[in-house]
């Protein structure tokens, strides 16, 4: 009695307990419908929490290749009995309810399909499963039902456990016979009541899947990371894992040796002490953390950009102060890290809005931060940092890479006695460095947090101080031809303008083309890459009497920090901004603009 | 105030081994207090990297935050320095050794820069064996924020403007210790020769060496009781050994004789009263200790634990080498390093060559 078919546009959603061994079964899922070349994307909607906890995980199929969470929910599969009523709750009207038939809770929707699955029954009834593993393997049994329910390839979802368990035969055929099973019953017992259905496509061909903190450490390794200190923290451990795990395979010498060398540390103080030792003795050296260990950084932060050190940091955000939300998205930090450090501070902060760019940023990031020769942040965020994205396949670095201004032996025979670590010979505002290991009797200097001449020597002289707070912002002013400048999408007749960064970008894009579509509001869009903003930020926004800014946070930190910038257009910039933890949705965006432009 | 420190030992004209002349391992001069033990430290330091033949751009200078940590500019002005934050000089450190691993770290310290606020750090280097000598000049308080009780300060020290200190101390020793460090002593800022001997032998060492060198605070913290003044140090002091140190291959022309690289570095098992002993060093140089009071075995991290138990009960300072394990790799060998230093190595070797990226997004999903 399937009517009117509604196919490859809807989101799934799978309910579970923490820790109970779904997240391999709803990235099987995933997975699986991007083999099936249907544009995909999923969101783990996690508690901070080990074992127990409900946990949410959310899959949207998007034939026309929108990837931003949604609201809506149109098939909901339920395994936890902790939040089965919610999750009932939760399903569209005309969507469909999978659940797990031991759980003897009351229904009380009409409105949509009902499919209880006999999970238990069908593990205990499989032979091939050992008792112990029962309950690992049960969450498959969710995935062979959908896989007939809504018409899976079940080649594809071999595809991907064989991914998964690194092509070990026997997890894979396990998984698979409770697949099958799954699938088998629910040809024989579940006829289809609900329209939501998907058929193949070739929208993904030549894609990749993969997150943004594993982009982010390979972008590092071809950047030539050479130094990594770090210390664990969600989201940004896996970025430093992925350096362990890919640095063995792409950077050792010829003879099996290390050219890099990555310390897991007591905290971070010293994580970035040691990354700010590494970069000042000439190293490409990373640290990446969240929140919490931001504010562990700060001194350090602060030294690095008044001794000229380079240090990338990434900042992979997550929600509040101290713990809040450790496990939700925000960026929330961006405020924080423009003003990072005490006394005068500039920041070039790097702002990735995609995985490619995770990767890009992760090796250019090292040559904006060796030419100037001071901190670059990117900040990244969980959403991006830890979700399973499709995206273009990595590009190899279409520049060699920049090691800025190095003095070594042979070009200190050459400068003889005018050597001076922070004089401004070439006008930049940026000095030449010599590193330890420089044999040259001249090569040494003395780095200190204290006020110095140019020549590298202790002073409190108030001219000297402020010749060299000025010459460092000289070089942010040098840094902008650096930076990765702003995308600028134009439409023809645009109404107002809008300027995002970092994850939101997919639930503003989409925005724009329904804002388009469903009411005739067409729209410019300027996504910032980089801060300091450069003149194609201040030219968009002269161009615009109205521009919306998106963040992720309560208060629109990028809103305040432009209107600080550009106090004579103000009163041009509305803030949009919103943070609950979850990845924004291109309702939110498009309803917020909406709510303004009919005021 | 600013004065030039005096230099001990041999004429300036004079040169070592490595061709320099002692001026070659002078800095700028200080601007402590006259008579601050710290000085003393800094004039042995340069004494004692003249006779070791060390080269200064094969040195690199490390310091927290304190008058101890400003010293690093009173000596070596031809070896690099970084004058870091207060208490986080041994991760600094850490990573920029990566930066050259041929080449040693001299950190100076004060008691409130390791002992208080970075006893976190100072703890990790040791457990990771950092190849750098790691001078804590102690002096039971904060020197540069004008004389508050350090952790170090003994229980029950009466100053001025501080009142009594309430609280037991730290003792560095114990602390390097139990963490693990690789090389331990315990010195007199007031006793030249032992400091510039250990010293030297500190230089030697592959991996942390621990040097807590009770340093006078002549401005803050002189009281004739305290543990941290002259007068205490000088009736107190108890050394472990007499101690001197042979350098491996090439002796500096007058000062200590040359002692041949020897394979063997294990101790045999007692050493008597009176006894002399040689521990070798990892680059086949040796320290020899003799034993005054005791049998001492400063292999062994129980006896060296008892040693400092026994001379806290009795309120002895106890000064000498109290503990070393000279085989031990330092942190940049256990990380199995190419031999060329990491900072000199090029885009050839760093950027991993084009055609891996396909293997890399083969890897991918
Ligand atoms: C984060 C931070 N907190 C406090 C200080 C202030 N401060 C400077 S030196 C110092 C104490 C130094 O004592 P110690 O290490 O024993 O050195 P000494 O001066 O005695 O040689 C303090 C607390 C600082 N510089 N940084
Ligand atoms: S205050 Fe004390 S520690 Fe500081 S320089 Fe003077 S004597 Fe030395
Ligand atoms: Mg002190």
């Amino acid at each position: 009695m399937t009517q009117n078919r509604i196919v490859n546009d809807f989101s799934i959603t799978v309910g579970t307990a923490n820790g109970s061994g779904s997240s391999t079964a709803n990235t099987t899922l995933l997975r699986a419908l991007f083999k099936m070349g249907l544009p995909v994307s999923g969101k783990n909607l996690f508690p901070s929490n080990i074992q127990g906890l409900p946990t949410w995980y959310t899959i949207r199929v998007s034939g026309d290749g929108f990837t931003a969470r949604r609201e809506e929910q149109e098939i909901v599969v339920a395994m936890n009995p902790g939040s089965f009523v919610q999750d009932l709750a939760s399903v569209t009207p005309g969507g469909a309810f999978y659940y797990a038939d031991d759980i003897k809770l009351p229904i009380n929707r009409d409105d949509i399909s009902l499919y209880p699955m006999p999970v238990k029954q069908l593990v205990r009834a499989n032979a091939e499963i050992p008792s112990n593993l029962r309950d690992l393997v049960a969450n498959m049994v969710y995935v062979g039902i959908l896989a007939q329910m809504i018409g899976i390839d079940q080649s594809k979802i071999e595809m991907a456990l064989k991914f998964h368990f690194k092509n070990k035969e026997k997890p894979v055929s396990l998984n698979m016979s409770m697949i099958r099973a799954g699938a088998e019953w629910a040809a024989e017992n579940l006829p289809k009541t609900d329209p939501y259905t998907l058929e193949p496509l070739d929208k993904t061909d030549g894609l990749i899947m993969t997150d943004g903190n594993t982009a982010a450490a390979l972008g590092a390794i071809y950047g030539g990371v050479q130094f990594a200190g770090w210390y664990p923290i969600t989201p940004a451990s896996s970025l430093a894992e992925a350096l362990n795990e890919y640095l063995p395979q792409l950077r050792k010498s010829e003879d099996g040796k290390n050219t890099f060398a990555v310390i897991q540390a007591e905290d971070e103080l010293a994580a970035i002490g040691m990354c700010v030792g590494a970069g000042w003795s000439g190293l490409r050296a990373l640290t990446s953390t969240s929140g919490p260990g931001m504010s562990l950084m700060t001194e350090y932060a602060g030294l690095a950009y008044f001794a000229e050190v380079p240090v990338v940091i990434w900042d992979i955000q997550r929600m509040g102060p101290s713990t809040g939300l450790p496990t939700r998205t925000s960026q929330g930090d961006l405020s924080f890290v423009y003003n990072m450090g005490h006394g005068d501070i500039d920041s070039l902060i790097l702002l990735p809005g995609s995985i490619n760019e995770c990767f890009e940023f992760g090796w250019r990031s090292f040559d904006i931060a060796e030419r100037i020769q001071t901190p670059v942040y990117v900040l990244s965020d969980l959403d991006m940092g830890m979700n399973q994205w499709m995206t273009e396949p990595f590009t190899y670095p279409d520049q060699p890479m920049d090691r800025g201004k190095v003095l070594w032996e042979e070009d200190l025979e050459k400068l003889g006695a005018n050597w001076g670590r922070y004089k401004d010979t070439d006008g930049d505002g940026i000095g030449h460095r010599t590193l330890p290991g420089n044999t040259h009797p001249l090569s040494a200097y003395f780095t200190r947090g204290t006020g110095h001449t140019p020549e590298a020597r202790y002073s409190e002289e108030p001219d000297v101080w402020v010749a060299n707070i000025n010459r460092l912002k000289k070089k942010y002013e040098t840094a902008k031809q650096y930076l990765p400048k702003p995308i600028v999408k134009t439409a023809e007749g645009a109404k107002f303008g809008i300027i995002a960064y970092g994850s939101t970008d997919p639930a503003v894009e989409e925005a724009r083309l329904k804002l388009e579509r469903d009411h005739g509001l067409k729209s410019d869009y300027l996504r910032l890459r980089a801060i300091p903003f450069t003149r194609e930020v201040s030219d968009f926004i002269t161009a615009h009497e109205r521009i919306y800014i998106i963040d992720m946070n309560r208060d629109g930190q990028l809103h305040q920090l432009l209107s600080m910038k550009y106090p004579e257009h103000a009163t041009r910039l509305v803030s949009i901004a919103y943070n609950d933890g979850l990845p924004p949705t291109a309702r939110w965006v498009r309803t917020a603009i909406l709510e303004k432009e009919e005021n | 105030m600013s004065q030039p420190l005096p230099m001990a030992g041999a004429p300036a004209q004079q040169v070592n081994s490595a061709g320099l002349s002692k001026n070659d391992y002078r800095g700028n001069p200080t601007t402590l207090c006259q008579g601050c033990g710290h000085n003393s430290i800094s004039n042995q330091i340069i004494a004692a990297c003249y006779e070791a033949n060390v080269v200064p751009e094969k040195v690199i200078k490390f310091s927290g935050i304190g008058c101890s940590s400003k010293s690093p500019t009173y000596f070596l002005n031809r070896s690099f320095g970084f004058n870091s934050l207060h208490g986080r000089m041994p991760s600094l450190a850490t990573g920029a050794l990566f930066g050259d691993h041929r080449l040693k770290g001299l950190g100076i310290s004060g008691d409130g820069d390791s002992a208080s606020i970075g006893m976190g750090q100072f703890k990790h280097a040791m457990r990771r064996n950092v190849n750098m000598v790691y001078i804590i000049e102690n002096n039971g308080v904060y020197g540069l924020t004008k004389g508050q009780f350090s952790a170090t300060a003994d229980k029950g020290l009466t100053l001025k403007k501080q009142g009594v200190n309430m609280y037991l101390p730290v003792d560095i020793c114990m602390e390097a210790l139990a963490s693990r460090a690789t090389f331990v002593a315990r010195l007199f800022a007031g006793n030249a020769k032992q400091t510039k001997e250990v010293l030297k032998a500190a230089l030697s060492h592959n991996g942390i060496a621990v040097l807590d060198i009770i340093s006078p605070c002549v401005t803050f913290n002189n009281l004739e009781s305290s543990y941290y003044s002259y007068s205490f140090g000088k009736e107190k002091e108890g050394p472990l050994h007499d101690i001197s140190f042979h350098q491996a291959s090439e002796g500096p022309q007058s000062t200590i004789s040359y002692v041949p690289p020897k394979p063997e570095i294990k101790l045999e098992a007692d050493m008597i009263d009176g006894e002399i002993r040689e521990v070798a060093l990892h680059d086949g140089s040796t320290i020899i200790l003799k034993a005054l009071e005791k049998d001492y075995d400063p292999t062994s991290r129980f006896e060296a634990m008892r040693v400092l138990e026994e001379a806290a009960a009795n309120n002895w300072l106890v000064t000498g080498l109290v503990y070393v394990a000279p085989e031990s790799p330092s942190l940049t060998d256990v990380h199995n390093l190419v031999e060329t230093p990491l900072n000199r190595l090029t885009e050839k070797d760093l950027r991993p060559a084009p055609e891996t990226i396909k293997t890399i997004n083969d890897l991918m999903f």
